[in-house]
């Protein structure tokens, strides 16, 4: 089963890491994944988005066509990379920067990503880590498991076990 | 060792007469790097030459070392690749003025930033000689030149400041006149561990001297006579007095700065855990 | 032993440059080919190699070309208008038979373009960039696995035809990221090497070849003191401009190429057994393609893929006998159109060749290839 994933926001808000985690969350489980990416020549703000495909089967064509899910941490992201959502895809937002929805008919949540890593974690550089915890307990798409252990493989050392709080704080988002 | 027996020992079996004019200082120049080469007794297999494009970077075809006639501009880049690859290699990059400081200008500052070891000789005779006498950036302010029919209007650089100021450890010049001397300074930049610059003033009678009235390669010859002063005796002068002369021998030294290549081996071993 | 690993492609070419036994990079900043460069400066130490990043894109050129006469392998990356200041020196390296590889992860241009958007507008600029008549080989990967066996197979070729292999990439190879399953010790991979002179160096002529056209290629330092120029030469390798050096020197750059090209050119086949119509596409643009066809196959249409890994010397071969296999060839690229001229030239209309040709910043997905075809297919 094909899944595709699209995050998006600013930059700087750890986006193609939290594809590139996603990704090699796919690989731990055995499956395969792609990851791309888009960005303007900006370090820091203008529109970010990482891709994320994951199948059981080969994957050819590497860019999201029909997003599963859409993950936007942006008010300008979740106007620009929403046009191709259909009734089947789950929109995920931030509601600390999406004050104004576009327009779907799918489901919903409007979770707060970056709210909780400030206030719980201290720091807003964990919502990327909270978002992938909230994405995985909603779909399923890679185990628990293989998240954190991706999660633990691509931090720096020290933060682990703040990472993995930031993980199960994103599953507490999802109800 | 008599020059007919360094010609013997350090030019390539069949490939002279060389291609320069009749009065062309290169000759000279070129038979001064052989003498330095001589006098340090540098094995042949260790000698990297490379020159450019142009009258004075033909040299490198003649010459019986590991040699390369690169691209116009280009020979410091290559030097730099040489060098670095292989820091065991003494390197020579033997260039004009059009070819090292208007084409290869950028590739001239940067080498000498680096401080990487390897010395430049740059055979000065303020014109490009290959394509029939263009101005180049060393050809003096109102000469005339094909491409400056009314004089040139442009300020040419000083190329021992220019070096200095970008990083060159050793920077010297002399004149084909002061023969012994400019081969004295080009081993003493070839044994500096460093970046070394020694600025070759030599005569092109036919593409230069011509049209600007300069009489024959004699007189262009006493013209370095004439205007190139010991840097001591240049330094006595007075502004005025210092006017159409320029300084020669050793203009610049600097001790203990570090090497490139020797700077990156010691990158190196950082990057390989300090073992 | 092996190792899997989620990389980009960019990432995959520096795994095969070391596994290539690359020992030198000199390189310039340029999106969207900078990860080599930066990687590179981090693992070349660790193996005793080197980094230089150099002034400017000529003298990156520059610098391997000097390093590669010491011996070494080496290796450059840019993107289209870095690779346009390569040109003057790669036509240098044609001439004067240096092996070494020029990495060009294209993107939108001419000039600035689009520094993040994919692209394949250089494919012309690759074969005919630089001055003169000459040869060289350019490959082109389509997935990361490939970014790393062709920069091996890059070496290998440079190596034993003594010329610049161009890996022509593109953004969307060079930058996204999939599995890659890679050896844990690069050791056990065989490495092609320089042919040196079996004679004594008083007998070395630089340029002195035997049948195989390509001559042997001692480093700096090695007791065999020759000389490199960008001249005409003759086999001593001292200039010799006469008519007869100057076709002898021209035709034996060509023929050392284009009398092997069993050996260098390489294509892809993919559901081509039974296939009446074929899309002919290569590097990222192959990715969608891959999956239009598979959609076309389900809805019933015979159409397969040919995806040249080869892009120079042009697979005139395959192309040929694909055009009295199918009814029908479209070519997908992402540009105004360049490879299709090739495709046009070696057809001379014995099928009807079309162009889906996108340039637009953006790859076209399966289902926009799906259409053309269904449109072209009829």
């Amino acid at each position: 089963m094909k899944k595709e994933l699209r995050l998006s926001g600013t930059g700087g808000q750890g986006l193609i890491l939290a594809g590139i985690i996603l990704a090699e969350a796919a690989l731990l489980d055995g499956k395969l994944a792609i990851q791309s990416q888009s960005y303007g020549p900006e370090a820091r703000g203008g529109s970010s988005k990482s891709e994320v495909i994951i199948s059981d089967k080969a994957i050819h064509f590497p860019k999201v066509t029909k997003p599963n899910l859409l993950l936007a941490m942006s008010q300008e992201a979740s106007k620009k990379y929403s046009e191709d959502l259909t009734a089947e895809s789950i929109l995920v937002t931030d509601s600390l920067f999406v004050q104004t929805l576009p327009a779907h008919s799918g489901k919903v949540y409007e979770l707060p990503i970056t709210h909780t890593a400030k206030e719980v974690l201290g720091k807003a550089l964990f919502a990327n880590i909270i978002a992938l915890g909230a994405i995985v307990k909603l779909t399923g798409i890679v185990s628990e498991e293989s998240l954190i252990n991706a999660v633990l493989n691509r931090v720096p050392k020290g933060t682990e076990e703040l990472n993995k709080k930031a993980i199960q704080l994103g599953m507490d988002l999802i109800k | 060792m008599k020059m007919e027996e360094m010609i013997d020992t350090y030019f390539r079996p069949g490939r002279l007469p060389h291609i320069w004019c009749p009065g062309c200082g290169n000759g000279i120049v070129t038979g001064c790097i052989v003498k330095a080469i001589n006098k340090l007794d540098l094995q042949k297999d260790s000698v990297a030459v490379i020159s450019g494009i142009g009258c004075s970077s033909r040299a490198s075809g003649y010459l019986d070392f590991n040699t390369v006639h690169s691209a116009h501009g280009r020979a410091l880049p290559v030097a730099t690749g040489v060098k670095l690859a292989d820091p065991g290699l003494n390197v020579i990059v033997v260039t004009g003025d059009g070819d090292a400081s208007a084409i290869g200008g950028n590739h001239l500052i940067h080498a000498a930033r680096r401080n990487i070891d390897m010395t430049v000789v740059l055979y000065n005779n303020n014109i490009y000689g290959m394509t029939g006498g263009q101005y180049s950036p060393l050809t003096p302010e109102h000469s005339k030149a094909t491409t400056a029919p009314y004089g040139n209007v442009e300020k040419s650089f000083d190329i021992p400041t220019l070096v200095k100021a970008a990083g060159a450890t050793f920077v010297a010049r002399a004149t084909t006149f002061h023969a012994p001397l400019l081969a004295d300074l080009i081993a003493q930049g070839i044994a500096h561990k460093g970046f070394s610059l020694i600025e070759a003033i030599t005569a092109c009678p036919i593409s230069f001297g011509r049209q600007n009235k300069l009489g024959g390669p004699g007189d262009m010859i006493k013209w370095q006579r004439d205007h190139g002063l010991q840097l001591a005796a240049y330094e006595k002068l007075g502004e005025e007095q210092r006017a159409g002369k320029f300084p020669i021998g050793v203009l610049y030294k600097a001790e203990g700065v570090k090497e490139y290549t020797e700077a990156y081996d010691e990158l190196i071993v950082a990057a390989q855990g300090g073992k | 032993m092996s190792k899997i690993l989620l990389l980009q492609g960019n990432q995959a070419v520096v795994e095969g440059a070391i596994a290539a036994g690359v020992k030198f990079f000199g390189g310039y900043p340029i999106t969207p080919s900078t990860d080599v460069a930066e990687s590179l400066a981090e693992q070349l130490p660790r193996v005793g190699g080197k980094f230089i990043q150099m002034e400017d894109e000529i003298a990156s050129m520059g610098a391997i070309i000097g390093a590669a006469l010491t011996g070494k392998k080496v290796m450059t990356a840019t993107s289209g208008p870095g690779f346009s200041l390569k040109q003057e020196l790669i036509g240098y390296a044609c001439m004067a038979e240096i092996p070494l590889v020029i990495v060009n992860v294209q993107r939108v241009g001419p000039s600035t373009g689009q520094p993040t958007s994919p692209s394949q507008g250089d494919v012309m600029q690759a074969r005919w960039g630089t001055h003169g008549d000459h040869w060289l080989i350019a490959l082109t990967p389509a997935s990361v696995s490939e970014c790393f066996e062709l920069t091996l197979r890059a070496y290998a070729l440079s190596e034993k035809y003594r010329v610049p292999v161009i890996l022509l990439m593109d953004e969307i190879i060079g930058h996204m990221r999939e599995k890659i399953e890679l050896p844990e010790n690069y050791d056990e991979i065989p490495k092609v090497e320089r042919k040196l002179p079996t004679c004594p160096p008083e007998e070395f002529k630089a340029y002195a070849t035997d049948e195989s056209l390509v001559p042997a290629m001692p480093p700096f330092g090695s007791g065999y003191r020759w000389h490199v120029t960008g001249l005409v030469h003759d086999e001593t390798g001292f200039p010799k401009g006469t008519p007869a050096a100057t076709l002898s020197a021209t035709n034996r750059q060509h023929d050392k190429l284009y009398n092997n090209l069993d050996d260098i050119v390489e294509v892809e086949n993919y559901a081509m057994e039974d296939a009446e119509y074929a899309i002919v596409a290569y590097g990222g643009a192959a990715r969608a393609a891959y999956e239009a066809v598979d959609l076309a196959r389900a809805g019933g249409m015979k159409v397969g893929l040919v995806r040249p890994i080869t892009i120079w010397p042009f697979a005139e071969k395959q192309i040929k006998a694909l055009a009295s296999k199918v009814k029908h060839i479209m070519v997908h690229e992402l540009n105004y159109g360049q490879y299709v001229l090739e495709v046009e030239r070696v057809v001379k209309g014995a099928v009807p060749v079309t162009l889906f040709a996108k340039y637009d910043n953006d790859p076209a997905t399966p289902d926009a290839i799906l259409a053309e075809m269904k449109k072209a297919f009829k």
